[in-house]
């Protein structure tokens, strides 16, 4: 069968090495492109967020390609991203694609239903239980060192000495563990991958500011989506964290439920868990990055997004309380990436202005 | 004794004659805001997050109106009403789960807000668990307290029953609220011969409050036009519609459209089905969509949406209405 998959990042890395293994042809997602989002707002109802519209192109764009099967996360809400995959069936059975959506619901959610849909793609795809079980295991290595290098690069960039050498780099290194295929290959490219990233040219006499980076999974994890923010920032000069990665996020959300913490963290401000999406996660995470010496958060979020909407109603009192501002950023069609860059901009001279004026402070003090 | 105010949208539509009898056996003095008016909605517009939704926004201008009159304001977490759904685990939409700190950090002197939480997902009995929260909040004592949510409940289930009946909350109100004399003046005034019968979905406080919904019940009751909506369908019809879908959304009230539509959709009597939405609306975006298609699968009556926001005018609504109801009796006509 011709599978393809939603495009998250660089997930698609892993996720094709998955549906290869598990016996079928892969298809990649194209990256969003404008075609994408033009296919998607045209064929999605007007006021469905912007992941899904995206999405929506994205699978019509594969659809193209013949693909059989879309494999993709289900959900259990609030958020109404754990719709999406019915809501798409709907869709391309409207469009007579012929394409069967297959959502895989949480395992904490529905065990069963989860293990029958993951069975049905090992069985049409002739191999063994044994087999799938290796398989999953190397992508998962995949999907975390992925992750891994992708944070370092995050953190090495505003440092670069010539511009855009991290982002070379950094393919080199994706590329080597788009070709492993065991566990011991993935650590082998994994380490090189590191080394060569510590080993770009870097001015160590910059201060970089530090810039957490928070909001709604989708567009936070696909650079397509929210017009490279932590490249753009990193090549202004500023050092980004972002609360969510792929491994991360699985981690937390669907094996075992680690959220907790974060919970608790919230509680202060928002006396309720969850409310979906990554509402709450938000909320905590400004403290957290408050807490650990951050400039500035940036929360980023699809137009009309309920949780962020509630969570942003919340944070400007986070703000004050924690000294540390907050950049809402709300991305729909419409949103450019000159706009996006020119608040960017904005902001990053709001908080240079504010560290200067606390050095200003702390040395009068002196 | 305390006064404790009750904004008259979003779940007030679902649950008043419930708080209503509770705090009055109490001893408290209910206050409640006025019907939306355009002072509200611009109150509201002003103090919410620019991003919320139209209801939230309405919410919060009820709130504001409030905010002088009263000790208290009750705004209970809606968190879920029962176990509905797939996982079970049916839920409000996150605008309210997240309402008493939108509330309480939106809104400059906000009277002390009573935020119990509100989650009968698990138990029926949950209920008096709630009430006696909220009666020790207000200082009550435990007897008196279950006492008042008996009654309560007998109230609350008599206006449902009314709701089942076909009544419109409305007139179910007056009906609860009011002696036998005037209740059967109602009963007289409602008896007529509808031309059609129209199905009016979506969030009851989108349809009922008719500031927001610009005027439809209004213009529909003008045409001779039976109204049925979704709080008209018991639970257990809707609940037969649920193996008809692939799989249940989250929401409460989305979940009550969309098994209360399909239930009308095979009901056989209805003429035409009017899906009212709000702008900004995050699930009803996918509601709306589902809707549609499955009418169109299903059958061949008519449906038409109509999206409320901030901007909407009674004289558009009513041109799209007409033509609407002008399309059905030419159908109508035609067989
Ligand atoms: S369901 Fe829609 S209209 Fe209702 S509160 Fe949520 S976003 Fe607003």
């Amino acid at each position: 069968m011709k599978v393809s998959f939603p495009r998250m990042g660089y997930s698609y890395i892993a996720l094709k090495w998955l549906v290869e293994h598990l016996g079928h042809d892969y298809i990649v997602p194209p990256e969003p492109s404008k075609k994408t989002l033009d296919l998607g707002v045209k064929h999605s109802p007007e006021f469905a967020c912007i992941p899904f519209k995206i999405l929506t192109g994205t699978y019509l764009e594969v659809a193209e390609e013949g693909v059989e099967v879309i494999v993709t996360s289900g959900g259990m809400g609030p958020c109404r991203a754990g719709y999406y995959w019915v809501m798409h069936q709907y869709l391309l059975d409207e469009l007579n694609t012929g394409i069967k959506m297959v959502g895989l619901e949480p395992p904490r959610c529905d065990l069963i239903d989860f293990y029958k849909k993951l069975n049905w793609l090992r069985k049409t795809g002739g191999i063994s239980l044994n087999a799938m079980l290796n398989v999953l295991k190397v992508t998962w290595e995949k999907l975390k060192v992925l992750d891994d290098i992708e944070m370092l690069s995050h953190q090495v960039r505003p440092y670069e000495k010539k511009r855009g050498e991290t982002t070379r780099v950094l393919w080199k290194a994706l590329e080597m563990i788009d070709e492993a295929n065991t566990l011991q290959e993935i650590k082998d490219a994994n380490n090189e991958g590191i080394k060569a990233i510590n080993n770009i040219e870097k001015d160590t006499s910059r201060r970089p500011l530090k810039i957490g980076i928070i909001g709604e999974i989708y567009v936070v994890l696909e650079p397509a989506a929210n017009h490279y923010i932590q490249i753009m920032l990193g090549e202004m000069g500023v050092e980004t964290d972002r609360s969510i990665y792929l491994s991360g996020y699985t981690r937390n959300a669907t094996i075992v439920n680690l959220e907790g913490d974060i919970y608790e963290r919230a509680k202060p401000y928002m006396n309720e868990a969850p409310i979906g999406g990554h509402g709450v996660n938000s909320i905590a995470e400004t403290v957290i990055y408050a807490e650990n010496g951050y400039d500035g958060v940036i929360q980023l979020a699809p137009f009309a997004c309920i949780p962020e909407i509630v969570a942003k109603g919340i944070l400007p009192q986070v703000s004050k309380d924690k000294d540390i501002p907050v950049l809402t950023l709300f991305i729909d069609e419409q949103t450019g990436k000159t706009g996006v860059q020119t608040r960017l901009e904005a902001f990053v001279d709001l908080l240079e202005k504010r560290r200067e004026t606390r050095n200003k402070i702390e040395r009068l003090a002196i | 004794m305390a006064k404790i105010g009750i904004p008259r949208t979003l779940a007030y539509f679902n649950y008043y004659p419930f708080w209503k009898i509770f705090f009055d056996e109490l001893g408290h003095e209910v206050v409640l805001s006025t019907p939306t008016t355009k002072g509200i909605l611009d109150d509201g517009v002003k103090v919410a997050v620019n991003d919320a939704c139209i209801p939230i926004k309405v919410y919060h201008g009820h709130v504001v109106e409030l905010a002088n009159k009263v000790d208290y304001l009750f705004c209970p977490r809606l968190v879920s009403l029962r176990k509905f759904g797939d996982f079970g685990t049916e839920t409000f939409c996150p605008k309210f789960l997240g309402l008493p700190e939108m509330i309480r950090y939106g809104i400059e002197n906000v009277p002390e807000i009573i935020d119990v939480r509100v989650n009968l997902g698990s138990a029926k009995k949950q209920i008096d668990k709630v009430c006696y929260e909220v009666g020790q909040i207000l200082g009550n004592l435990p007897n008196q307290i279950l006492q008042a949510s008996k009654k309560a409940s007998v109230i609350q289930k008599k206006y449902e029953e009314l709701l089942h009946q076909e009544f419109l909350p409305e007139q179910a109100l007056d009906k609860v609220f009011t002696n036998k004399k005037k209740a059967k003046k109602i009963d007289k005034k409602d008896k007529f011969e509808p031309e059609l019968k129209i199905a009016v979905v979506g969030y009851p406080y989108a349809i009922y409050d008719n500031y927001i919904n610009v005027g439809l019940l209004n213009i529909l009751k003008n045409e001779n036009v039976k109204i049925l909506t979704q709080d008209m369908v018991n639970d257990s019809d809707m609940n037969k519609q649920i193996r008809t879908l692939p799989k249940s959304m989250f929401w409460y009230y989305s979940n009550r459209v969309i098994y209360g539509t399909l239930h009308f959709i095979h009901r056989g009597d209805i003429d035409g089905i009017i899906h009212v939405t709000a702008f900004a609306c995050g699930p009803d975006s996918m509601v709306d969509r589902l809707l549609e298609i499955e009418a169109r699968k299903r059958s061949s009556i008519p449906y038409m949406s109509v999206m409320i926001d901030e901007h909407s005018a009674e004289a558009g609504v009513r041109t799209r209405v007409e033509a609407f109801l002008d399309m059905i009796r030419y159908r109508r006509d035609k067989n």
